[in-house]
C-alpha cells in the first residue's frame, strides 16, 4: 500500500505514526515541547477509528504507571514527555523493566538540569542509557534525528519492544519536535488481536494465573533474574546496533553525533571539507546499544574523534570507551538549550587539530 | 495435613456448610495472626468465585503488607508500584473494559504516596473498584505512621503519639472521595466479626454489580487491625479497634446510588 | 423440634491461634489448645463439640481460612 506524504512537525509525525502503528493506548501529561503529541491524538480521537485509547493523566508519574498496566495486559502502549517529567517517570520504567514489559517511551528533550528551559538539548544521554531508574537494566533507545525518524521509530520500537519485552526510548530533542518536514506516513495497521501468553487477560481454567511483578524476595531467585537480563541485554548489543554512516571512507577526523547535532554535523562537515579537513561523521541510531565495535574499527583509521552532543558530555564517554585510547576523543556542543552552530563545530576541530 | 475435629458423625460431603474457597490459592498467607488482611482477602476470592469472575478478574497489588497478594488469590494480578494501583487499573480497564478490574491497596499506598492517584481515578469515575484498607499503621516497614494514624496515636515515627501540629490530623479519604462526582458507591466496613464479614461481602458483591453496569468507581475501605504493629493480641487489636478507629472512622455507606433501594437482588444475595 | 448440630474442621498446621474465632463462637465450642503446632501456635479445636451449632462464625472471621465446617438436622 501507499504510503501518505504529509509536512508536519515532529511531535504530530509521532502522534500520527503511533495511532498507524496500531497502538492501544497513549498515556500522556502536557510539557513543553512535546505536548503537540497529546493534543494531536486528543483532536485526531483515534478511540473512535481503531480503539486507540488516549489518556491525559494527572502527571507523567501517573502516565507511566498507566502504561505499566496496558503493557503487563499484552498492549501496544506509550507515553512521551521530556526531561523533567522524564525524571518523573524512573520510577515506573525500571518497573516496566524489571516485569519485563514493552513499551514505548519518547523524551523530547529540553536543557536541564532541573527545570531547565523549553529549548532542545541532549543532556539526557546518560539517564537514558545508563539507567536513569535504579537498578541493573536498559532500555533499548533510539534516536530520530528527522521527522521522518520520528514516524519510522514508533513502529519500530513496538516490534523492538515486544521482540524483547522491554520498554523502548525514543531520545528525541526539542527541535525535531517543533521542526516540520515531509513525512512520509505508513498505512494504517489494524490493531493486534493476539494477546502474548504472558500477559494478564483474566485466568482461564486451562492455564496458571499471571503475575506481573518485579518483585523477588528470593536474593537467589533475583539473581538468576538480572542475569536473565544480563543476557538480554547482550543479545540486544549483537543484534541490534544501528548506525549511518556519512563520508567516513576516506576521512582522517570523525564527528560521532545524533540527532539534531547530526544534522548540524553533516553542515560542518561541507563546511570543514571546503577547507580540506577530511572529516566524516558516525550518526548512532541506536545509542542503547551503541555502536562500540565500529566506533573502534573506525579509530584504526582515524587520527582523533569528537563527541558532538548539546550536553557537558556525555556520550563522549562510550566514544572513548569504544575507542579504548586508540585515538584522543574530544567533546564540543552547546547547551542551555542552544543549538551548536555548525561553524563552531568546524572551528572546535581545528583548534584541536592544529593545537594538538 | 494435621487437622482437630469435631463430631465425626456430622462430617459429610452433604452437611458442608462452610469451607475456604478454591479462589484461594493453598499458599501460607504471610500475615501476622488475627491480621484482617486474610479476612478480607477471603471474602473476597468468594465474591470472585461465587459471581463466576474468575477469568474475568484482573487485581492489583500494592505495595505493603499485601504486596504478596498475588500469591493468595489464583486470579491474574499485576503488582504496582506504591501508590500507583488506580493509575495502573485504570490502563487495565480501559484497554479490557470486559474485566472485573480492582485495586487493593493499604493506607500509605492509598492516602500518603498515591494520594493524587486515589482521587484521579475516582475523579474521572474509572470503572473500578478500589480496596482501602486502613489499620492506622505502616505494616510491612515495621510499625510507622501513616496518614490515617489516630491522634494520640503511638508508631515507631510518632514514638510519643500523633501530635497533630506537627504532623497533620489524620486524613479521611473515603470522605474526601464520596464528595467526587465520579464515585458511585462508597462504603467503609469491617471484617472482625461475622457480622460485618457478610455486611462487607455484600458491598463487594455490590461494586461488581455496579462494575458490569459500568457505573464508575466503587470504593471500599475496611477498617483493619495491626496486632503487631498496634502491639496487641488480635483479640486485643480488634476490641481496641472497635474503641478508638471506629469512633474516629465510622462504618457505613458513605454515598449509595439512588437506585439503590430499587435494586433488584440477584439468587446469590437472596442466599446471604 | 429438629435439633441443630454442627461439626467443625480446623487445619492445625495453618492456624496461627489469633483466637478470633474463638470470640466469634456463640456457644463456646471453642478453645485453644495447650499444645502448639509446628510454626509454634496454640492452634484452636472444638474443645466442646457437642456444643457447635455449625454457625460458621468462627470460619467468616478465619483470617487464614483454617475451618471448616458442617452441620445436620439430628
Amino acid at each position: 500500500m501507499e504510503k501518505e506524504l504529509r509536512l508536519m512537525k515532529g511531535n504530530e509525525a509521532v502522534a500520527e505514526a503511533a495511532i498507524r502503528a496500531g497502538a492501544d493506548g497513549y498515556f500522556g501529561y502536557p510539557i513543553t515541547p512535546q505536548s503537540e503529541i497529546l493534543e494531536y491524538l486528543m483532536e485526531a480521537d483515534p478511540y473512535h477509528t481503531t480503539g486507540m485509547v488516549v489518556l491525559q493523566a494527572e502527571s507523567e508519574v501517573a502516565a507511566i504507571n498507566m502504561v505499566y498496566g496496558g503493557a503487563a495486559c499484552g498492549k501496544k502502549v506509550m507515553t512521551t514527555s521530556s526531561s523533567p517529567g522524564i525524571s518523573l517517570k524512573q520510577e515506573g520504567i525500571t518497573y516496566i523493566a524489571g516485569a519485563e514489559l514493552p513499551c514505548l517511551i519518547v523524551n523530547v528533550v529540553r536543557g536541564g538540569p532541573g527545570l531547565g528551559t523549553i529549548q532542545p538539548a541532549q543532556s539526557d544521554y546518560f539517564q537514558a542509557t545508563k539507567g536513569g531508574g535504579h537498578g541493573d537494566y536498559h532500555l533499548i533507545v533510539l534516536a530520530p534525528a528527522s521527522v521522518q525518524e520520528m514516524a519510522d521509530f514508533v513502529e519500530l520500537s513496538f516490534e523492538l519492544a515486544f521482540k524483547y519485552r522491554n520498554p523502548v526510548m525514543m531520545l528525541s530533542d526539542g527541535a525535531i519536535g517543533q521542526m516540520m518536514e515531509k513525512v512520509y506516513l505508513s498505512p494504517q495497521k489494524e490493531r493486534s488481536k493476539t494477546v502474548p501468553e504472558w500477559a494478564t487477560t483474566g485466568k482461564p481454567p486451562s492455564r496458571e494465573r499471571v503475575i506481573i511483578t518485579s518483585l523477588d524476595l528470593d536474593p537467589n531467585g533475583q539473581e538468576r533474574f538480572n542475569q536473565k537480563l544480563v543476557a538480554k541485554y547482550n543479545e540486544i548489543r549483537e543484534k541490534e546496533v544501528r548506525y549511518e554512516e556519512f563520508q567516513c571512507e576516506d576521512a582522517e577526523y570523525i564527528l560521532v553525533a545524533y540527532g539534531t547535532s547530526a544534522r548540524v554535523c553533516m553542515k560542518s562537515i561541507q563546511l570543514a571539507r571546503a577547507q580540506g579537513i577530511k572529516v566524516g561523521l558516525l550518526r548512532p541510531i541506536t545509542l542503547f546499544p551503541f555502536p562500540t565495535k565500529r566506533l573502534n574499527e573506525l579509530a584504526g583509521k582515524v587520527k582523533m574523534m569528537f563527541s558532538i552532543e548539546m550536553s557537558a558530555g556525555q556520550m563522549v564517554e562510550d566514544v572513548m570507551l569504544s575507542v579504548n585510547g586508540k585515538v584522543p576523543v574530544y567533546h564540543f556542543g552547546r547547551m542551555g538549550g542552544i543549538v551548536t552552530e555548525p561553524e563552531e563545530v568546524v572551528d572546535f576541530l581545528k583548534s584541536k587539530i592544529i593545537g594538538g | 495435613m494435621a487437622e482437630a475435629t469435631g463430631i465425626k458423625d456430622i462430617i459429610k460431603p452433604e452437611n458442608l456448610v462452610y469451607k475456604k474457597t478454591k479462589v484461594m490459592t493453598d499458599n501460607t498467607l504471610s500475615y501476622c495472626p488475627g491480621c484482617g488482611h486474610g479476612t478480607a482477602h477471603r471474602i473476597l476470592a468468594e465474591i470472585i468465585e461465587e459471581e463466576g469472575l474468575q477469568s474475568e478478574a484482573i487485581g492489583v497489588s500494592p505495595v505493603g503488607c499485601s504486596v504478596l497478594l498475588y500469591d493468595f488469590l489464583d486470579i491474574d494480578w499485576q503488582q504496582a508500584a506504591h501508590g500507583r494501583a488506580p493509575a495502573v487499573a485504570t490502563a487495565i480497564k480501559r484497554l479490557l473494559p470486559e474485566k472485573f478490574v480492582f485495586t487493593y491497596q493499604g493506607d500509605g499506598d492509598l492516602a500518603a504516596i498515591g494520594t493524587a492517584e486515589t482521587i484521579h481515578a475516582c475523579n474521572r469515575g474509572e470503572n473500578i473498584l478500589i480496596i482501602f484498607i486502613n489499620n492506622g499503621i505502616y505494616g510491612m516497614t515495621g510499625g510507622q505512621m501513616a496518614p490515617t494514624t489516630l491522634p494520640g496515636m503511638k508508631s515507631s515515627t510518632s514514638p510519643y503519639g500523633r501530635d497533630v501540629k506537627l504532623m497533620g490530623n489524620p486524613l479521611k479519604m473515603t470522605d474526601i472521595v464520596a464528595t467526587l462526582p465520579g464515585t458511585y458507591y462508597v462504603t467503609r466496613q469491617s471484617v472482625h466479626t461475622p457480622a460485618n464479614v457478610k455486611k462487607t461481602k455484600k458491598a463487594i458483591r455490590k461494586a461488581v454489580q455496579y462494575q458490569k453496569l459500568d457505573r464508575g468507581t466503587c470504593f471500599i475501605e475496611i477498617v483493619s487491625n495491626c496486632p503487631s504493629g498496634w502491639k496487641m493480641t488480635p483479640v486485643e487489636s480488634n476490641k481496641w479497634m472497635e474503641a478508638n478507629m471506629f469512633p474516629f472512622y465510622p462504618l457505613g455507606d458513605m454515598k449509595v446510588p439512588a437506585e439503590e433501594s430499587a435494586q433488584k437482588t440477584t439468587n446469590s444475595e437472596k442466599n446471604d | 423440634m429438629a435439633k441443630i448440630r454442627g461439626s467443625i474442621v480446623v487445619n492445625i498446621d495453618k492456624c496461627k491461634g489469633c483466637e478470633v474465632c474463638m470470640v466469634s463462637c456463640p456457644t463456646g465450642t471453642i478453645a485453644m489448645a495447650k499444645e502448639v503446632n509446628h510454626k509454634g501456635y496454640y492452634y484452636a479445636y472444638p474443645a466442646n463439640p457437642e456444643l457447635c451449632i455449625g454457625c460458621a462464625n468462627c470460619a467468616m472471621v478465619c483470617p487464614d481460612g483454617v475451618i471448616t465446617v458442617y452441620k445436620t438436622k439430628i
